[in-house]
């Protein structure tokens, strides 16, 4: 039977069929589904979101170690959170199977830099696959594993935004009931003291040359010959758009085992070709490597490495193609970037921080560094998962070293929190910072579509479990002044910026409220009652001011000829945070 | 050999253009195609700018398709036609849904929401126009705008004796099927090739 599935439910599938027991992960885009999936399957595979990729690297080693067959998924990014563990591992070798899915996002669809990840299986020298849609998505898991065992490496799964979430069809094979290999205490092998480590890294180096005689005899890199002028050579979607491209009039090397590569497999379709072509997203992996091999191929010098590619790219790069597209003015269209929900907790928050003078907001991933677009404005910076708190304290020291009168703000998520503010913030404590920290508690992981954490209350399977509350958290943490607030109530929001902006000690506001797209649980209905409703604009009373206006809700809209503001009733949730705004009280809630 | 036919849905996060091309690619494949579907998951979780592209023949390559290679452009939101225009063939045919979602930047006054829009689409494409929202509050919830949207897609696709029905039911709600299906012949009806 066939289904169509994207590329992260392919590698959740695969992993069923391929025996692994044991899954972890922090979500993130574009490889959060892939966890999803496999909580599907909880009788097969223990699969559990982890606070960090750190942390989730580490159980699945622990878990590998013990005997089992494992995966680990995380976007680009938080492999570099994993990297201590990973570069480690890579020497000490796996009991069961391990893999470790890098979903890496070329265009930055939803990330903060642009890294390729082929570059950690080179960095680690451990193995790297590349499926290039689902079926091998699926396929490629269960060889993974094979590889994982046999090669006692961790195996790099190397995916990027269009595999993960494009859909292909998948020929569904037997879900296997997972078994494990016996636990042998081996010093040797698992206890990296230099001692030890000296030894692996001799063991690593011939590991590496026996997966290069595997990677030229491998089915995984095979030669599809058609015509011999032009020859190309391509991994992952990049195959699939040289496909596109030439369709019978090259000749291909479909490289799907790309690390080590099959270098004297590559050496003899060069050798049958007139022009070879390597194509490949992002970074010249391949063709530094081949190049330096001695082999003349041509790659970045006409393919870019910025940005995703697509069919267009590598057509006009190679061929010359354009195809005529129809000659409008685009400049007509506004743009639709992505704002703040109507009712989303955060927009009171950044609204009454933007008014605040002679501050310095660090942000931070989540959907509220969307706080710092118009009308906003309210945030300095973004760099990665936790760096609000620490970017703040070390701006604050030098700010405060120059006697210069700026304070610092950070923001941060509750998920956010939980990954690694919490290390950011004992350093601000233990170092006598006198930063601000807000943690923005909507009792869920926003961005990536309302995934649970440690302060959610469940597990991934939706098991209730120990809700790791935040404030008495932040205060065993050496924080003395802690307030929590509605980030529904301006005025509340006022008085604790003023409040935390005399004290000359750190301090913590934590605003609480759900996400407004968030299924509510009995916990939430408990603590915040059912507050959705409705507000209206009293037409006779606006001025047209446009004060509401500027707290950027998409439910308020001000219209030209009237010069009134209309409330969208589909969109309004009754939040009331425009109302608080209105200078004539022309907000009111309906039925009040 | 079936050539491959480029479709590709535009408009705004929330109005359903995940769940029509869920739809439309089940059927395909049912129907023996090959079929590619593609989306991004942005930062958006609502009120972004969303398009996903639905490929399909009996072999298709590249999940994505380029500029100037879509057969229909199916456009949820008016505006956003005109953002995606330039995705079509020029032969194309664009099935255009006349109702508008303000942006954020024309709501904060920034940008303005040309009222000239039909008149741009249709002069620089071969456009069908209709107001789906209407034809889906006839039937009784003006939130089936998008099968009905789809039906009109079937019937340029020539591909009415599909077995629209079973993708219907096997990827709506249960409770929303009867007016999912309603909405797909009132779209399939509402226009003529």
């Amino acid at each position: 039977m066939k289904k169509l599935l994207t590329g992260n439910e392919a590698v959740a599938l695969g992993a069923l069929e391929a025996g692994i027991s044991y899954a972890s992960a922090y979500p993130g885009t574009p490889s959060t589904e892939i966890l999803e999936n496999l909580a599907e399957y909880k009788d097969e595979v223990i699969a559990e979101w982890a606070p960090n990729e750190k942390v989730a690297f580490e159980c699945v080693i622990g878990a590998s170690v013990a005997g089992a067959r494992t995966l680990f998924a995380a976007k680009m990014v938080g492999v570099n959170v994993a990297a201590d563990p990973l570069f480690s591992f890579a020497y000490s070798g796996v009991n069961g199977g391990m893999m470790l899915v890098s979903a890496d996002d070329p265009g930055l669809h939803s990330s903060q830099n642009e890294q390729d990840n082929r570059n950690y299986a080179k960095f680690a020298k451990i193995a790297m696959l590349e499926p290039a849609n689902s079926q091998e998505c699926k396929d490629m898991v269960k060889t993974a594993m094979e590889i994982s065992e046999k090669f006692d490496t961790p195996i790099l799964f190397r995916m990027t935004t269009r595999v993960c979430h494009s859909k292909s069809l998948v020929e569904i094979g037997e879900a296997v009931k997972p078994t494990k290999k016996p636990y042998v205490k081996n010093l040797q092998k698992y206890d990296l003291v230099p001692a030890n480590a000296r030894h692996l890294h001799v063991k690593v180096e011939e590991r590496l040359k026996k997966l290069e005689a595997f990677s030229n005899e491998t089915e995984l890199n095979y030669i599809e010959w058609n015509n011999k002028k032009v020859g190309v050579i391509a991994a992952g979607v990049a195959y699939q758009y040289a496909k596109e491209v030439f369709g019978e009039n090259a000749s291909y090397l479909k490289i799907g085992f790309s690390y080590p590569l099959p270098m004297a497999k590559i050496k003899a379709f060069a050798a049958e070709v007139e022009t070879l072509y390597v194509v490949e997203e992002l970074e010249p992996f391949m063709e530094e490597q081949i190049k330096a091999a001695g082999i003349h191929c041509i790659g970045k010098e006409k393919i870019t490495n910025i940005w995703e590619l697509t069919p267009d790219i590598v057509g006009k790069a190679l061929l010359g193609e354009t195809r005529p597209v129809i000659d409008y003015d685009l400049s007509v269209v506004p743009n639709r970037p992505p704002t703040l929900c109507a009712g989303c907790p955060h927009r009171g928050f950044f609204y009454e921080l933007a008014k605040l003078k002679n501050v310095m907001i660090t942000g931070d991933i989540g959907c509220y560094s969307l706080g710092g677009s118009d009308p906003l404005n309210a945030k300095d910076s973004t760099i990665d998962m936790g760096a609000s708190i620490s970017m703040g304290h070390g701006a604050q020291k030098i700010f405060n070293r120059f006697n210069e009168n700026m304070r610092t703000i950070s923001t941060i998520g509750d998920s956010t929190f939980f990954h690694t503010g919490i290390n950011s913030l004992m350093h601000v404590v233990y170092n006598r910072s006198n930063t601000i920290t807000c943690i923005l508690d909507n009792r869920i992981t926003g961005m990536t579509g309302h995934q649970e954490n440690p302060g959610s209350g469940f597990t991934l399977q939706g098991m209730p479990t120990t809700i790791i509350e935040i404030e008495p958290l932040v205060k065993a943490l050496g924080i003395k002044h802690v307030r929590t607030v509605n980030p529904l109530n301006l005025k509340e929001l006022k008085e604790a910026f003023t409040w935390a902006l005399e004290l000359d000690e750190p301090s913590v506001i934590i605003t609480r409220w759900p996400c407004v797209l968030k299924k509510q649980s009995e916990a939430d209905k408990k603590e915040f009652g059912n507050y959705f409703g409705k507000c209206v604009v009293e037409t006779d009373k606006c001025i047209g001011c446009k004060a509401c206006i500027k707290t950027g809700c998409p439910a308020l809209q001000f219209n030209k000829g009237t010069k009134k503001v209309k409330i969208d009733e589909s969109q309004c949730v009754g939040c009331e945070v425009c109302k608080q705004v209105c200078p004539v009280k022309a907000i009111k809630r309906v039925g009040e | 050999m079936r050539e491959t036919k480029n479709i590709i849905l535009c408009g705004v996060g929330g109005q359903g253009t995940i769940l029509t091309s869920k739809v439309l690619s089940n059927c395909l494949m049912k129907a023996g195609y090959d079929v590619k579907m593609s989306e991004v998951h942005g930062m958006a979780q609502r009120g972004g700018s969303v398009t996903t592209q639905v490929r399909f023949g009996d072999y298709v390559h590249s999940p994505i398709m380029g500029k100037g290679s879509a057969d229909i452009l199916v456009a949820f939101e008016k505006m956003e036609a005109l953002r995606y225009l330039d995705m079509i063939k020029p032969e194309g045919k664009v099935i255009l849904n006349d109702y508008e979602i303000a942006s954020s930047t024309v709501l904060a006054g920034e940008e303005e929401y040309s009222s000239l829009i039909l008149e741009e689409v249709t002069n620089a494409a071969n456009a069908s126009v209709l107001n789906a929202c209407k034809i889906a509050g006839n039937i009784g919830n003006v939130k089936a705008m998008n099968i009905v949207l789809l039906g009109c897609l079937v019937k340029f696709m020539n591909l009415g004796e599909l077995d629209w029905d079973t993708a219907i039911r096997e990827n709506v709600k249960p409770s929303l099927v009867d007016l999912n299906i309603k909405a797909f012949y009132a779209g399939l009806g509402a226009v003529s090739n």
